[in-house]
């Protein structure tokens, strides 16, 4: 038996011998699954390479992204400059790979402070029930009521624009769809024989909430946040284009799109380089989304 | 061993259980039987804990205990669910599912009690890392007994422990449970709407009807035929067989 066929059935087998590899089987049946849908997997691709490049952007940028050349400002896409120059003859392709890093950088940020409040207030809120339910709750409703661009733009208008602010602003408007989900789905396990089960052997209600509960909202959590990241970047983008995110001369894809407004229509490639990143990049999250969605919801299998 | 008093739970104006009074003596097996919504299993469930809405006594070992239940009690008193396809997480290996209560209760040398608990409950150390949804129902419920036993309680409730079963699995699964009981000297209440699985393993056993404890009487009562009570007669005919001269003589008792 070749090697990789002897790894195959160490994962697919019925009859694990350690816990790793009950775990490591389960991840590559999800995988197997995966992979099965060919739009998702491309979503994965360009998710991966976004990541990639935000990792390398030296080594694949051909100028310095801060480098100025008024010589040579707006200048259509040539051998030297790949996807043309900006107003001050920036070099849009190197600053289009500097921007992942901001972009990818945000979107991360915001989804490592908002999923876990989502979850945290989600699944405490449908667990206990009752008036923790109906406080929290209503919190939730309260962050929901606002336009989310709005309470961000508001928010960064009262402190000082920048990078943090732009991802504590989107964050705030951002954890509440999360706490719905969450609570959703306790609200359908709490009541189940295994977290009965729990409670006789004496776990606190703490515990059930994370060995038990959490577990079972993580899932659709995880499909939702992928979906989420699209209008993360979107968010992120809007509030760049309006000045309120990432300063100048830092190459963020909104902030460069509003500067190419005013050459739309001669110079029409430095606002749609950045447009068309923003759009590749919001649809291979997408697309991931969508396909985490068939691996992962359990009502679906 | 266990003594409940004039027990009563009511959910809003639904009186589930009215003034429910029985007593199981150390080592004995004691029956609940009635058929669906006679409160049965909500007698169960207000012993367990599961079920804080009740008043009356509860005293187990001669103490009293109240609706809230500390960590020793658990250890006392473990229960087994009626459908092992949902008592088990999903997304635990039967390893985790074990490994919980030993978590939860401090308890020492977790590897040898896993593996001695998945020894006793007859499945061995080869469905150790499996998930649920690799385990046929027998070996659900096996998983779920062994998950009740490993914390060496005294007493088991069992809430209908066979009915999710087919016929040939549930007489293993009742063997089972004859044995660990003769093991490991257990005290058990078991709710069925069986009767030839209540004759079975059960010493006594109560007829409930409406909420209401209509009867108690011992097993070989019960294996000559000779209940007091009309509803009880009733219940062991309607036991028996079922035809359309049985069913047209079935009367409802309130």
């Amino acid at each position: 038996m070749s090697r990789t066929a002897e790894l195959r059935s160490w994962l697919i087998t019925d009859t694990p011998a350690s816990r790793a590899q009950a775990r490591w089987g389960r991840m590559y049946l999800s995988w197997l699954a995966f992979r099965r849908n060919p739009l998702a997997f491309g979503g994965l691709i360009v998710a991966l390479a976004f990541a990639v490049i935000a990792v390398i952007a030296p080594w694949l940028a051909t100028h310095d992204p801060a480098a100025q050349n008024l010589a040579g400002r707006l200048a259509a896409p040539n051998a030297a400059n790949w996807l043309g120059t900006d107003e001050l003859g920036r070099d849009i392709y190197s600053r289009l790979l500097y921007g992942t890093r901001i972009t990818l950088g945000m979107v991360v940020m915001v989804v490592v402070l908002v999923a876990p409040v989502g979850l945290i207030v989600g699944a405490t809120a449908g667990y206990l029930g009752g008036w923790p339910d109906r406080i929290l709750m209503r919190i939730t409703d309260i962050f929901m009521a606002f336009p989310r661009l709005i309470l961000a733009l508001a928010f960064v208008a009262a402190l000082k624009p920048g990078l943090t602010n732009a991802v504590i602003a989107i964050a705030l408007t951002a954890w509440p769809p999360y706490a719905r989900l969450a609570r959703a789905e306790t609200i359908t396990i709490r009541n189940t024989d295994f977290v009965a089960a729990a409670r006789i052997q004496g776990a606190s209600t703490p515990r059930i909430l994370v060995r038990q509960i959490m577990p079972l909202c993580l899932s659709s959590l995880i499909v939702r946040v992928t979906l989420d990241m699209s209008s993360i970047i979107l968010t992120a983008a809007g509030l760049g284009f309006l000045g309120l995110g990432a300063q100048p001369p830092s190459p963020e894809w909104g902030s460069m799109i509003a500067t190419g407004r005013r050459f739309i229509l001669e110079q029409w490639w430095v606002a749609t380089m950045p447009g068309l990143a923003i759009f590749i990049a919001s649809l291979g999250f997408n697309l991931l989304g969508d396909g985490l969605r068939d691996v992962l919801d359990p009502k679906q299998r | 061993m266990i003594k409940v008093d004039n027990l009563n739970v009511a959910f809003g104006d639904v009186r589930a259980v009215k003034s429910a009074s029985f007593t199981v003596k150390d080592r004995e097996t004691y029956g609940l039987v009635g058929e669906s919504g006679s409160g049965k299993s909500t007698v169960l469930r207000a012993l367990s804990g599961l079920n804080r809405q009740w008043t009356g006594t509860i005293a187990i070992d001669g103490r009293p205990i109240g609706p809230v239940r500390d960590k020793a009690f658990y250890r006392q008193v473990q229960m087994v669910f009626q459908d092992p396809f949902g008592s088990l997480h999903p997304r635990h290996t039967v390893d985790q599912i074990l490994s919980e209560p030993i978590a939860i209760h401090r308890m020492d040398d977790a590897e040898a009690r896993i593996r001695r608990a998945l020894d006793d409950v007859g499945l061995g150390p080869r469905f150790r890392f499996r998930y649920p949804h690799q385990l046929s129902g027998g070996q659900r419920q096996r998983v779920a007994i062994a998950r009740a036993i490993i914390l060496e309680p005294s007493v088991l409730l069992l809430d209908e422990p066979t009915s999710a079963l087919d016929v040939s699995i549930q007489a293993e699964v009742l063997n089972l449970l004859a044995r660990l009981r003769a093991e490991r000297h257990l005290t058990m209440i078991l709710v069925s709407h069986n009767l030839a699985v209540v004759a079975h393993l059960c010493d006594r056993l109560a007829v409930m009807n409406a909420g209401a404890i209509v009867e108690e009487m011992t097993v070989d009562d019960l294996r000559r035929g000779e209940p007091a009570q009309a509803y009880s007669k009733q219940l062991l005919r309607a036991s028996l067989g079922y035809d359309r001269k049985m069913a047209d003589s079935l009367i409802t008792f309130e």
